[in-house]
């Protein structure tokens, strides 16, 4: 090796660091550097030309001074012209230049271009390199258009050198990158794929990149990779540390390839021919084993170097989810580094351990593990690998160790670090409702939780500890006590106040008979808060007392006056006023019973994915959450399979400001609690409507009758019917749905929906308008559809109709019969013409037909009047056989009009028919011929 | 993938940048001292892997010099992490006995070296003899 002096003979550059190096300010700093800068412009706008050495200077003094963050606006111009120099030094200076420095400045995109093809064709191999690692660093698209057709040539070329084909590899995943349209698969392909075979590592390296990146977006062209990869892997794993001298590192022979090899096969399945599958299996375990064989070198380098490995092998074990064995022995591996003294590694054996407990063969082995988890959340100095243990402990948390890992969570919570406490808390709330066999044991956990960490308790956590109090009776009593002791605390947060208001508003009484908890205590208790709290909250807490003066009349007087003070009458929030004034107005005027009616107990919430889940996705990305949710969801699900939600009595969403003054003759809605100032809980307790129900059952058979017909019942349950009434001509139609109420009590929040797949969109257009989202107690409301066939369909609009009836949430689908048969337009014809087009339309793709059973009996008049519903005409005398029935008819689309032939033949003995369909349209013939068929 | 490659010393000060997603410059030099920041405020027993923001550092030190490399979540942290020292190891061999000097005033040189061992945000030569073999020609060249 050559001896490198320090500056390597450029004074002037080493004069100009050391200068900055003894700058004493930034000021200072960057005035020596536009004084260099303006140097250099100098001398580059000067006469004299500059040679080699001083071009490269300069150029490096540029760099420099880029790398302190000084944009560079100029020298641009000259790096571009050291581009075509011929001597190798100045060459790659240029190319240095552009590459750190240009970006996409298109004007000079060109020239560099340009200097690039030049050095393309020129068949020198380390021109070629700088040409192509040029290409790798800037990457435009206009770099991609000039060169995307080159660059698979000079890849796959049979004489192309091995370090031009490493650069030609990157350079065109770059280009694929960038622009993806302008590098079309090819021929080249399946020769890129074989470099895996090729004899240097240098080029496998490279390649590698390139087709992991290509087969994660076309896995089926490049899936004969597997095989490949799978072979070169063997080669590399099984050989000793002395064949492949070049690229063993510290005796662990070619690591970063074997990682790269491994990326690759996680693009694919386990591989199915059993012999390449063996063969991966035999890998994965050799791997396996060498962690466990006594280490070739004591050097850090070499354990390293074989870890990255292992823990590569782990990911693909994992990724394939299939061979327990190996799972089991992948777990105890990580399970020995997690007490390994590297850091490193016991925080990289969480991270994928964290996903080998969601795999079902390595679960239970995972858990084994658990107190070591546990020991490391205490003991860990790095935030971050204790946040992966919370990771894992909530990955391996089930059934079985729920109330362990829970104490552990919650009790790391007390010391946790402010930057993940929110994320413990929402897992903690999470696993408790999850894994509650028991509620007395999830109100305690949410209570500790806000408790501890009430700060990083968001509202979606409280609003579900109150969703399952209200929803689970066995625990309301409890919850009572429980909150009501909570509070009994000097200073508690002001999340606790919220859940005990609530609570005890709504369930105090249960706990009133004991006289320590007296109502006049439980009032005074809540009050005495009341003024330490925000707004937000004493609106709850209002809401609360007037539940109180239904729940306890002895203290309506006490709380009246409360209502009646200035500081609440005169409150300066509007909100709080009014609510004030209302419920000390309420608690005046209503009668009991009515006070009873309108404060009544809150019906159960309808069940619904936890809101608590849903933030923690969020908050983590939804890749990263959901798999492993689901997971979970399975294995929990039978544990804690909800309240079933029960038709209470009339609920409606009270609205925070609603006039309630008016309201003494009719029973108005409950009101609850929850009404807070913003309406916050009425948006978070609302129904999504998410997911449209499955088709109702019986679907089919309705949407079958209403092919021949247009109007009549389309569907029936104890609540609602849906009728139509339609007429259609030519390629419109208009269609009148009637949503009918069969109970006494109102549908709110009535939504019926038309959905249309993407396919049907786009040939049949629908029109209407939404209905009145509340429908009365027998009342019926009608929706009026305007329809426009563009162009020919075969799927049926879906109709959602989702409503709330009592408590519960009901969501119906039914399909709704616009067939293409309803823009038929009849059309009259003589034997002679009809046999005459029949003859026209004898390409085989124009006729379909039908042999099938007869579903009815086989009577003559019903099948005409059939026919004739169908829409075509009925033509009498046509066919010679007058047994059979022929049609003539035209659809009618927006863009076209398609002529229709049927014919049909009755067979009495067999009780069967044939029914033949010919149009000029493959699609039509097909779709009127099934249409036509259910008939029979 | 990698995102940018960082030798930056304990006072703060790049060394050598290179970037294989294109990043403003004004945005770099903010990114550059987030960057040294959160590695700055670890102690020797911390993990050598960051979260940071959406993706993650892979650090080491080398007396006051930090190499950190910024990757996604496609690259092996442990492989990352052992490269960083093979690239430290063929800095070593070609100045014999590397230091911070080095760098500086050798900037062409070691920007060669890292476009031969990671092109395009990937590893592509981790071979010490084939990675220096066109800076000896350039050697060579320049000495005739």
């Amino acid at each position: 090796m050559p001896a490198v002096s320090k500056g390597d003979g450029m004074r002037g550059l080493a004069v100009f660091i050391s200068d900055i190096r003894n700058c004493k300010s930034k000021e200072a700093e960057i005035k020596r550097i536009n004084k260099e800068l303006a140097n250099i412009r100098s001398k580059f706008k000067g006469d004299k030309a500059l040679d080699g050495y001083s071009k490269k200077k300069y150029v490096c003094k540029l760099l420099f001074i880029f790398l302190l963050g000084h944009d560079i606006d100029f020298g641009h111009m000259e790096a571009v012209n050291l581009l075509s120099s011929n001597r190798y030094t100045e060459k790659q200076i240029g190319y240095l230049f552009i590459s750190v420095l240009v970006n996409s400045n298109s004007e000079l995109i060109r020239l560099i271009n340009n200097a690039i093809k030049n050095d393309l064709a020129s068949r020198n191999p380390t021109f070629m390199g700088l040409a192509l690692h040029c290409i790798a660093n800037v990457g435009s698209r206009e770099m991609a258009e000039a060169f995307a057709g080159e660059i698979p040539k000079v890849l796959v070329a049979g004489d192309t050198m091995d370090s031009v084909k490493q650069s030609a590899a990157l350079c065109l995943l770059r280009l694929y990158r960038t622009s993806p349209d302008l590098v079309p698969m090819g021929d080249w392909t399946s020769r890129v794929v074989h470099l895996l075979n090729d004899q240097h590592l240098g080029v496998v390296t490279a390649a590698t990149s390139l087709i992991t990146t290509l087969a994660q977006k076309n896995p089926e062209e490049f899936k004969t990779s597997v095989s490949l990869a799978v072979s070169r892997l063997s080669r590399i794993v099984t050989s000793a540390s002395t064949d492949l001298q070049d690229y063993t590192y510290y005796f662990v022979p070619a690591p970063w390839l074997s990682v790269k090899l491994l990326r690759l096969l996680q693009c694919y399945p386990p591989p199915e021919d059993p012999a390449v599958r063996g063969r991966l299996t035999e890998c994965l375990e050799t791997i396996l084993n060498k962690a466990q064989e006594p280490p070739k070198s004591k050097k850090v380098q070499h354990s390293n170097a074989k870890n990255a490995v292992l823990f590569e092998a782990i990911s693909l074990i994992i990724h394939h989810d299939s061979e327990p064995n190996l799972l089991v022995r992948a777990c105890n591996q990580l399970g020995q580094f997690l007490q390994h003294r590297e850091t490193n590694l016991r925080y990289l054996a969480l991270e994928s351990m964290c996903t080998l407990a969601s795999s079902e063969f390595s679960h239970e082995a995972v858990k084994t593990h658990i107190e070591t988890v546990i020991n490391a959340l205490k003991t860990e100095r790095d935030v971050s690998v204790r946040q992966r243990a919370v990771d894992l402990l909530y990955a391996m948390c089930d059934r079985s160790n729920a109330q362990q890992i829970v104490a552990e969570m919650l009790s790391y919570l007390e010391t946790a670090d402010y930057s993940i406490r929110e994320e413990i808390v929402l897992k903690v709330a999470i696993l408790a409702e999850k894994y509650a066999v028991d509620y007395t044991w999830y109100v305690d956990t949410i209570l500790n939780l806000i408790r501890i960490a009430g700060d990083y308790v968001s509202e979606e956590v409280w609003y579900r500890v109150i969703q399952i109090v209200i929803n689970r009776d066995d625990v309301q009593g409890y919850a009572a006590k429980t909150v009501f002791e909570a509070l009994q605390a000097p200073a508690c947060h002001e999340n606790l106040v919220k859940v005990g208001g609530y609570i005890l508003g709504e369930f105090g009484n249960l706990i009133a008979g004991d006289p320590r908890s007296s109502p006049l205590i439980q009032f005074s208790l809540l009050h005495s808060k009341f003024h330490l709290c925000s707004v937000p909250t004493r609106a709850l807490l209002l809401s609360t007392y007037i539940k109180f003066v239904n729940l306890f009349p002895e203290v309506k007087a006490t709380i009246q006056d409360v209502l009646r003070s200035d500081s609440q009458l005169r409150n300066a929030d509007v909100e709080l006023q009014q609510r004030a004034v209302e419920y000390l107005r309420l608690s005046t005027v209503a009668s009991t019973d009515i006070l009873a009616t309108v404060l009544e107990e809150m019906p159960p919430f309808p069940e619904r994915e936890s809101s608590i889940l849903a933030k923690l996705k969020k908050k983590k990305g939804p890749s990263t959450v959901t798999g492993l949710e689901d997971s979970k969801r399975e294995r929990g699900a039978d544990i804690n399979g909800g309240p079933e939600p029960t038709p209470a009595s009339a609920a409606s969403t009270p609205s925070p400001s609603a006039d309630l003054l008016g309201l003494g003759a009719a029973p108005p809605a409950p009101v609850g609690p929850p009404a807070s100032s913003g309406g916050l809980l009425v948006d978070v307790f609302s129904d999504s409507p998410s997911a449209v129900a499955p088709l109702a059952p019986g679907s089919e058979d309705n949407f079958a009758r209403f092919v021949c017909k247009n109007n009549g019942v389309l569907f029936e349950n104890q609540l609602l019917q849906i009728g139509l009434k339609s007429e259609f001509r030519q390629n419109l139609g208009r269609m009148f749905i009637f949503y009918g109420n069969k109970t006494s009590t109102q549908f709110l929040n009535f939504t019926p929906t038309l959905i249309c797949s993407d396919d049907l969109q786009a040939t049949l257009s629908l029109q209407t308008k939404p209905v009145d989202p509340t429908v009365d107690g027998g009342a019926q409301v009608r929706q009026a559809v305007n329809i426009e066939c563009v162009s020919d369909f075969t799927e049926a609009p879906v109709l959602n109709i989702q409503f709330r009836y009592g408590g519960t949430f009901q969501n119906v689908s039914v399909k709704l019969p616009i067939t293409l048969n309803k823009f038929f337009q009849p059309t009259e014809m003589a034997s002679q013409d009809f046999f005459q087009r029949w003859k026209q339309l004898s390409n085989p793709q124009q006729e379909v037909q039908n042999i099938f059973k007869a579903k009815h009996p086989m009577d003559t008049e019903i099948t005409k009047a059939k026919i004739i519903g169908f829409g075509s005409a009925l033509l009498e005398e046509v066919d010679p056989n007058p047994a059979n029935f022929v049609g003539a008819g035209i659809i009618h689309t927006k863009s076209t009009q398609i002529g229709c032939l049927l014919r049909l033949e009755p067979n009495l003995q067999a009780q069967m028919y044939r029914l033949t369909l010919r149009t000029s349209k493959e699609t039509v013939s097909q779709r009127l011929c099934e249409l036509l068929s259910d008939q029979f | 993938m990698i995102k940018f490659f960082l030798m930056v010393n304990k006072q703060g000060q790049t060394r050598l940048s290179k970037y294989y997603e294109h990043v403003e410059i004004n945005k770099r030099t903010l990114l550059e001292t987030e960057v040294i920041k959160s590695c700055l405020s670890r102690s020797n027993e911390q993990c050598s892997f960051i979260e940071f923001k959406d993706f993650k550092l892979v650090y080491r030190q080398y007396a006051a010099l930090f190499i950190v490399v910024g990757v996604n979540d496609t690259e092996n942290e442990m492989a990352i992490y052992e490269f960083i020292h093979n690239f430290v190891e063929v800095l070593d061999e070609y100045f014999s006995r590397v230091s911070e000097l080095d760098i500086m005033f050798n900037l062409d040189k070691v920007h060669i070296i890292l476009d031969e061992m990671v092109l395009n945000g990937c590893i592509v030569e981790t071979n010490r003899a084939r990675i220096l073999a066109p800076l000896l020609i350039l050697d060579k060249m320049s000495e005739s």
